[in-house]
């Protein structure tokens, strides 16, 4: 029994080269073929091993299933298999000789718009699913808002099941005309679609013959080849301290290292920074990776960073560059997407959780909810439900160092955290400061 | 256009992890780094190195020790520890049976694996740590990829697959009541090879049983056994000699070796680069219980 249209399954070769890391997110809804899709690339970049092949396989034939069904793949829980569902955000690795992907797998029922958020929000690129029957619906444009809300720069969008539209061409134009209808209000910079059967294998790893009109890359030739590096902010430097290492031993008396990722910028030894909230100005006397000495250092990189003037400089601080430094706030505007039972509501207390600081915080106001069905603000809701997403106006009770979630995803991001239960309840996305 | 902004995988991988060890160090009371002498653990003490240096760990290091490991495991496992001037702790699961807390199993398959679970636990709690470093990865095994990096457990110990916080960004929750505790996974991220692959880079010492050598072993389910005092063979069973490595460190009663030649990282990470089964479908008879085993165990509170 092997899957249709199944390559033949070598292992890839040893491969030396370092390579980048992509993240990406896949949405889709139950029956699109979203699992599929995924056991597909990583059946076809031979990422499946055998024994996890002949579970899939021997699974496969007690449901009865006819083929490998490769969606059980990716279904890791026993309620997921019984129920063939996906219940929240599951993982999954493989890697060729030009880069090592991390997928994140989101359940795409409607229900699940936390799974969605949280899958999207590590993400570099997002991948949607539609099914080529069914064209452009409600669901798809959902993910797309989600992609444009969670600021994902790349989106592909793969029209799947094209095997069961004859590969017919004008079906695709058709989808990428009506997506493009609801892509280009959010802003999505780079769309990229692609039409696919990931039953059958094409265009996903190998080129399709049934579509010899279709010109572009295959799914895993555009998904190796994307452009990330320069998506980072690599223009405002922050630095958020994480740990304060003081080894006051006989061998590093006076060793004082802040130690942190960096979340925007390129620092380097010799730089000027201002340490906010606080204010005060120093300059970078070195910068530790371990043992080595750094001359610069990057977004995502962890570092340990020493400073010229004996400062008291502490967990939560941000080091940031005079010239760009945001102005510290106890304002947000922000979206939030709610993922508790529990309605937000005005007066509500949570605490707040942004880059190494937390802080209290009170909603102020709800400015509006956006209808997931239309895509529409809806102004002055009395509440924000589970699945929610609306524009909240938070009051904090530090002064936090900020900035707009479209200028950096770190220092732009923040959740928000039950006291009571200690359960993540939201995630922010700034728009505006002060 | 090209950045020159660019990590390689690996050095992401890295900094990634590096920053999960410090937020918990800073947002936890008592963290512990749970060390077996395997290649995870391995990795993780010199991700600590990375995040903590010039000065010493800000949690100890400890060893569930069931008291059936490799005796070339337990002697790097001290060395390793001492080399780097921290504490260790060794919670044995003989101690857990001797208290009465846990009954040894019997029989050809007897097996401590399930017991540790009460000895970790009962260490966790004697000790008072709310949180334990581990060195489990996603791509092990179905149920472990849908874990977080921060992975809370209730006051039995005990991970509910179905109610697991949001884990958004790089922002942790590690927010816990008394009793409670989480495990975090700095290497959720990282594969079998990529952990090869950065002990090589690094030049990390690694237990000599993950190397070729000649070795005792008894064939039992298609899987070879290091032929020793704690697996009573059965009828058929005939230890023979066999030159083999191991891919995963366990106990020697449920870890089996594989047959090969490498003798040197170079070796190993080609191995696992063109290797064709997974880690624990090749080697691990705890997995092999039923098809969500690990999943079971995993809500008890095992690693």
């Amino acid at each position: 029994m092997t899957p249709p249209g199944a390559a033949t399954n070598g292992k890839a070769t040893a491969h030396t080269h370092t390579s980048e890391l992509l993240r990406f997110a896949t949405a889709g809804s139950v029956d699109d073929g979203k699992s599929t899709l995924i056991g597909r690339l990583l059946f076809d970049s031979k990422q499946v091993f055998a024994d996890q092949l002949a579970h899939v396989e021997a699974v496969s034939e007690r449901r009865g299933d006819g083929y490998v069904n490769l969606a059980l793949l990716t279904d890791g829980l026993r309620a997921e298999r019984e129920q063939g569902i996906t219940i929240d955000v599951a993982y999954r690795y493989f890697a060729t000789p030009k880069r090592k992907f991390i997928i994140a797998d989101t359940p795409g029922h409607e229900q699940y718009t936390r799974n969605m958020v949280t899958g999207a929000s590590t993400a570099d690129l997002s991948l949607v699913l539609i099914d080529a029957r069914k064209g452009v619906i409600e669901q798809s444009k959902r993910h797309a808002y989600i992609a444009s809300l969670l600021g994902i720069p790349h989106l592909v969008v793969c029209v799947n099941k094209m095997d069961l539209v004859g590969w017919d061409e004008e079906v695709f134009e058709q989808i990428v005309e009506d997506f493009a209808d609801v892509s280009a209000p959010l802003g999505l910079r780079d769309v990229t679609f692609i039409p696919i059967s990931a039953l059958l294998g094409d265009n996903v790893v190998e080129r399709s013959e049934e579509m010899p009109w279709y010109q572009g890359p295959t799914l895993l030739h555009h998904l190796e080849h994307v452009h990330i590096a320069s998506d980072r902010n690599f223009a405002d430097v922050r630095f958020p301290v994480q740990w304060v290492i003081r080894p006051q031993s006989l061998e590093h008396p006076d060793y004082r290292g802040y130690a942190g990722r960096v979340a925007g910028g390129v620092l380097r030894p010799g730089d000027e920074v201002v340490v906010l909230p606080g204010g005060r100005r120093t300059r970078i006397a070195a910068i530790d990776d371990h043992e080595r000495a750094l001359g610069e250092a990057f977004p995502p990189m962890s570092v340990t960073v020493r400073l010229a003037d004996d400062l008291d400089v502490g967990r939560g601080d941000v080091l940031c560059r005079p010239e760009d430094a945001p102005e510290p706030t106890r304002r947000l505007e922000a979206d939030v997407c709610w993922m508790a039972d529990a309605p937000l509501r005005p007066g509500g207390r949570y605490a707040l959780k942004h880059t190494t600081r937390s802080a209290r915080a009170v909603v102020d106001a709800i400015e509006h909810r956006v209808d997931v069905h239309s895509l529409r603000p809806e102004p002055n809701p009395a509440e924000l439900a589970l699945n929610d997403i609306g524009r909240v106006h938070l009051g904090t009770s530090e002064r936090l160092v900020a900035d707009p979630y479209a200028r950096n995803r770190t220092t732009g991001s923040f959740i928000l955290i039950d006291e009571a239960t200690n359960d993540t309840v939201g995630a922010g996305m700034i728009v505006a400061t002060g | 256009m090209t950045s020159r902004y660019e990590l390689s995988h690996l050095r992401a991988l890295e900094a990634e992890a590096v920053h999960v060890m410090r937020e918990v160090a800073a947002e936890l009371e008592r963290p512990v780094l749970l060390f077996s002498g395997g290649k995870d653990s391995i990795v993780l003490l010199r991700l600590a190195e990375k995040a903590f240096r010039p000065a010493g760990f800000p949690f100890p290091v400890m060893h569930v020790d069931t008291g059936h490991n490799f005796p070339e495991v337990i002697e790097f496992r001290d060395r390793r520890v001492a080399q780097l001037g921290e504490r260790l702790i060794v919670a044995s699961v003989q101690d857990s049976i001797d208290r009465g807390r846990v009954v040894e199993e019997t029989g050809p398959r007897a097996s401590r694996n399930r017991l540790q679970t009460i000895t970790l636990l009962d260490a966790l709690a004697e000790h008072g740590f709310d949180a334990a470093f581990g060195g489990a990865r996603r791509d092990e095994e179905r149920a472990r990829a849908k874990e977080r990096v921060l992975s809370f457990r209730d006051d039995f110990g005990q991970w509910d697959p179905k109610a697991q916080r949001p884990e958004l960004w790089s922002l942790y929750n590690g927010r816990i009541r008394q009793g409670e505790h989480v495990r975090v996974f700095p290497l959720s991220n990282w594969t079998e090879l990529d952990v090869w692959r950065y002990i090589a880079e690094e030049r990390l010492e690694v237990p000599t049983i993950y190397f070729a050598h000649e070795r005792a072993v008894f064939e039992r389910d298609g899987m070879l056994y290091a032929h020793s005092p704690y697996v009573e063979l059965v009828d058929g069973e005939e230890p023979f000699e066999a030159t083999v490595r191991y891919r995963t460190v366990g106990d020697m009663t449920c870890t089996g070796g594989v047959r090969s030649r490498a003798t040197s990282l170079r070796e190993v990470v080609a191995e696992i680069a063109a290797t064709r089964i997974t880690e624990r479908g090749e080697t691990r008879a705890d997995d092999r219980v039923t098809e969500a085993a690990m999943e079971d165990r995993k809500r008890e509170g095992y690693f």
